[in-house]
Order: structure tokens, then C-alpha cells, then sequence
């Protein structure tokens, strides 16, 4: 299965910064691209529980394609989100099944990032991507 | 100046990591390791059965770390004080422990400040009996309003819940004033000393407390461990709370009759190696110049405060009198703030620190908390200060479109 081009955009931007400057400075920007929904819609059903920033995530389907969007207010985060979000973003939920984010955050250099521990919630994020594309 | 005494910090150091969470749990002395060490590789023995000569000699060593908290917190006897598994499960004890003294429409008098472990067990307690938690309002430096407390005490107050020093502001609350105010009303008062015990030396006799909490691994000691220090007249009248072995005198099929305070709140297997690793902590403490440390502590806490107020942006949580700052910064995300922090190897708290309604009533979601112990240096500081620099560089920039 070939990375969707969005996902490819995210891997070389990593990739090309790997200094602590270099790479915060990207997720920063990617925040910026994160598929997103105001604020105003924000709402307690979509709130991902185990975030230390809150972050709201959303699901809808184009035909048998998944689109996720989602809210945040930490900066940081939103780029973090938008990591995940862009290698997510026009699976199929069979393909999303078969995704591994351990491995696509280990090429992305932010491995420390998805451990279920982390304040930032990303393991729970990604749990509930794959909650949502089971209920589609 | 102290901090060779403290071996994990080399090791800390060796990994990059300057720690600077000393207020959520401390680092640990030498001696306690020693203390471990020696415990648990001579034999190890049960406590309060001594039907032979090891067990006795566990025994009475465990026994000596009574008499050591007793004297450390300045009570009458050792047998006020009660050794628990946890600060926060002290807390329950003495909520379960009073429930039968709690009627419909008594008043539980709190502060906004409280931990989580100081306030929930009251807040359940309130709705078992219809009870009311009432709020001691705080100013904008972090402090109880006296003027506005002492009109608060009323004859349905039946008890003052409140801490020594606040966990996220470092303010120390006017605690013996308070504690006053409670006796003249009739109200039992029960003081939260897990940070004040770390930062000054405490006299529950001086304070005019009836309960006083605190853990012992905060204070380099285990965890594992807390002690509940109650008054001789009070803590022999409470009922048990948990039941089990020790804490019995009698037993039959039908029922049981019960120890004295202390044991009979200490039902089950006690922590002992834990609780002989904190009479090895408090050894250590007490041979130390507390005013030294006390020194110590104001300089860098001094600096710590000076390096934030430098900053643009940064605004500190009310004005901390000991020990740690809470501060947020305009436009950054204590979440981003945190994880840029951490990528710089700086160990500090980041979020709500355990007490929500705190964060709710200084209007913030959250904050970031640098926590200082006798082993912190200025070095340390220096450090932070350069990754704040370093994270805010980054987050305080314009987005880019």
C-alpha cells in the first residue's frame, strides 16, 4: 500500500528536520495544515478523554473513503495531529486497519510521542480513529 | 551542596535530565537506600507477631520510626501517629473514620486550594450525610482571605479541611490561624502537610491542628507510605475503618473486638520496609542545618521568580512564599509548552496538578510547575531557563499562513 500524498508531503518535511528546531518549526507548520473544525463545533461527544490539551475528533465518509478532522487548542499538538490525520485521511476503514502507527511515527521521528503514558494523548487519538472507522 | 547526597542524580544527569518535579515526589537519599539495602538483604520479618527474635527486632525498628515522625512533627505521643499506605488514603480514613460525627446540614469548611486528596474524600463524605462544603475564599496572591474566612465559622461548621502549602501557588495558607478559628468553634481541623512538611519544619502542637497528613516519599522518603498524625483525645475515639489482621485484639466467629490507636487503623501487613526507609529519610533530615536548607531553598526560589518575571509573556500564578511557581505563558499552550520542555530533557508538571477547582477559579486551563527541593541548584535553573527560552523561540513565533 503506497503512503497517500499528503502522508509523503508530512514524511519528507520530517524527515528533511531533524533538529530539535528544525523539527518543531515543521509541526508547527503542519498544524496549519491540519484538516480542522471551529471551535464553535466543538462538542463533548467528540472529546478524546486522556489528552492533556482537549482534542475533539471528527469522522466523516466520501463513499467508502474515511475523512478525519479535528480541534485543538495547543499549537504543537495540532501538528502532532495533523501527523496522524494526513496518513489517515482517504483510507478505507480495512485499509486504516491495517496501518502501523508505531512504525509511521518511528519514520516520522516522534516515536517517544505515541507512548499511552504521554500527556499528549496521541495514543488515545489514535485509538479513537480506529474506534471511528469500525463504526462506519 | 546537598545533592551529592542524592545518587540518582548523577545518574539523572548522565541521561540529560535535570528534574525539577520535586513537589509531585522527591529524589532519594543515600541513607534510604542503605536503609533498603540492609533491611532487605539481612531477613526479613513480619511485625507485631514477634514470636521469635528477628520479628522482634523488626519490630522495635519499626517502632522506632514512630517515636522518629512523633518527635519530627513535634506530637505529645507516639501513638498519635498512624502509618497508611498513602497521604490520600489518610484523607479516607479520617473521612470514613469522622463520618459518624457528620450530620444533615453541618458545614465542611475547604479552601479552593486543596488537592484532590483533600478534597474529594470531604466532598463524598458531604453527600453520604447531606452534608455542605463551604469555600474559604483565596486573594489574588494565592492566600485564604482571613477577614472573609473568619466569618465563615458558624455553629453548623463541624470541620476545616485545608493545606499547609498550596501544591500549584507554593502560598503558605495561614494554617494555625485557621486552626484557631475551628477550636473557638467547635470544629475539628485537619491540615494537608504533604508540601509544607518538605519546605519548613512543622509542630502540629504550635499549629493547634487535631490531624495533620502528609507522605513520606515528597518527603525523601519511600512511597508507599503516609502518616496521619491525630490528636491522643480525638484519634483513641474514632472507629476503625478497615479491617483485618493486627489491628484486632479478639476474635470469634460472630464478632471482634478492636487495638488501640494507632493499630487499630492499621489493619493488614504495614509497609515496613518503607517504613523503616523513612525513619533512615528523617535521620537524614534532621541531621542537616534546616536553616541552611531553608536558605537554600528561598535563594533559588528567588531566582526562579526573577528568571519568569523576566520573560515576556510569562505571567506567574500567584506569589509563591516556598518551594515552586505555577506560571503561564500569553498565546502558548501549556501542552506544547510541556512537550518542547521535556524534548530538552526538563522534568516539570504540566496541566491542572490535581486540583481542578483551583484552575477553574484562577480562570486557566492549565499550567506549567517547577518544583525545587534541597537538591535543586541554580544550575538547574539555569537550564530550564535556557529550554524555556528555547520552546518559547519556537511557540511564541508568528504562525505562518
Amino acid at each position: 500500500m503506497s503512503l497517500p500524498a499528503a502522508a509523503q508531503q508530512v514524511l519528507n518535511l520530517l524527515q528533511q528536520s531533524p533538529s530539535f528546531e528544525g523539527r518543531n518549526r515543521a509541526l508547527l507548520q503542519l498544524g496549519n495544515q491540519l484538516p480542522s473544525f471551529a471551535s464553535e463545533r466543538r462538542n463533548e461527544q467528540d472529546l478524546v478523554h486522556g489528552c492533556d490539551s482537549q482534542v475533539w475528533l471528527r469522522c466523516a465518509q466520501q463513499g467508502t473513503a474515511l475523512h478525519f478532522s479535528a480541534s485543538s487548542d495547543a499549537r504543537l499538538i495540532r501538528g502532532l495531529l495533523a501527523c496522524l490525520l494526513l496518513r489517515a485521511n482517504g483510507l478505507t476503514a480495512a485499509e486504516l486497519a491495517h496501518v502501523d502507527w508505531p512504525d509511521w511515527l518511528t519514520q516520522l521521528g516522534l516515536k517517544q510521542q505515541l507512548s499511552p503514558s504521554r500527556a499528549n494523548g496521541l495514543n488515545a487519538v489514535v485509538q479513537r480513529v480506529l474506534a471511528l472507522s469500525r463504526a462506519t | 551542596m546537598w545533592h551529592n547526597d542524592f545518587p540518582a542524580l548523577a545518574a539523572l544527569a548522565a541521561r540529560g535530565i535535570t528534574y525539577l518535579d520535586s513537589a509531585a515526589t522527591a529524589q532519594k537519599p543515600a541513607a534510604l537506600l542503605l536503609a533498603l539495602q540492609t533491611y532487605l538483604s539481612q531477613g526479613v520479618a513480619n511485625v507485631h507477631r514477634a514470636g521469635y527474635r528477628l520479628a522482634d527486632e523488626v519490630t522495635t525498628a519499626f517502632e522506632a520510626c514512630r517515636d522518629e515522625v512523633a518527635t519530627f512533627i513535634g506530637a505529645a505521643q507516639r501513638d498519635e501517629i498512624v502509618f497508611t499506605r498513602s497521604a490520600t488514603e489518610a484523607f479516607n480514613l479520617l473521612a470514613y473514620a469522622l463520618e459518624p460525627q457528620i450530620q444533615a446540614g453541618d458545614e465542611l469548611l475547604l479552601s479552593p486550594l486543596e488537592h484532590h486528596a483533600n478534597l474529594l474524600p470531604w466532598q463524598q463524605l458531604a453527600a453520604r450525610r447531606s452534608a455542605t462544603l463551604v469555600w474559604l475564599p483565596i486573594t489574588a496572591s494565592g492566600h485564604i482571605d482571613m477577614t472573609a474566612a473568619s466569618k465563615l465559622f458558624n455553629p453548623r461548621t463541624k470541620l476545616l479541611a485545608v493545606t499547609q502549602l498550596s501544591n500549584v501557588l507554593g502560598t503558605v495558607q495561614p494554617v494555625r490561624e485557621l486552626c484557631a478559628l475551628a477550636e473557638q468553634h467547635g470544629a475539628l481541623s485537619v491540615v494537608d502537610g504533604a508540601q509544607g512538611i518538605v519546605h519548613g519544619t512543622v509542630d502540629v502542637r504550635a499549629l493547634g491542628c487535631d490531624f495533620y497528613v502528609f507522605s513520606a516519599h515528597k518527603l525523601y522518603g519511600p512511597d508507599g507510605l503516609g502518616v496521619l498524625y491525630g490528636r491522643h483525645s480525638l484519634l483513641s475515639q474514632l472507629p476503625p475503618w478497615q479491617f483485618g489482621g493486627e489491628m484486632v485484639q479478639q476474635v470469634s466467629r460472630a464478632s471482634a473486638s478492636f487495638q488501640a490507636a494507632p493499630l487499630r487503623f492499621e489493619a493488614g501487613t504495614p509497609p515496613i520496609s518503607a517504613v523503616l526507609a523513612l525513619r533512615a529519610s528523617l535521620a537524614y533530615l534532621r541531621a542537616l542545618d534546616r536553616s541552611a536548607v531553608a536558605a537554600h531553598e528561598a535563594a533559588l526560589l528567588q531566582h526562579l521568580k526573577d528568571g519568569l518575571d523576566q520573560r515576556a509573556g510569562v505571567r506567574r500564578l500567584g506569589d509563591s512564599d516556598a518551594a515552586l511557581v505555577s506560571f503561564v505563558v500569553d498565546a502558548v499552550h501549556h501542552a506544547d509548552l510541556a512537550q518542547l520542555l521535556d524534548e530538552q530533557g526538563i522534568a516539570v508538571r504540566s496541566g491542572q496538578h490535581c486540583a481542578h477547582p483551583l484552575m477553574a477559579t484562577l480562570g486557566v486551563a492549565g499550567s506549567t510547575r517547577v518544583s525545587l527541593s534541597l537538591y535543586s541548584q541554580d544550575a538547574d535553573l539555569e537550564r530550564f531557563f535556557t529550554a524555556l527560552d528555547n520552546a518559547l523561540a519556537l511557540l511564541q513565533e508568528e504562525p505562518t499562513p
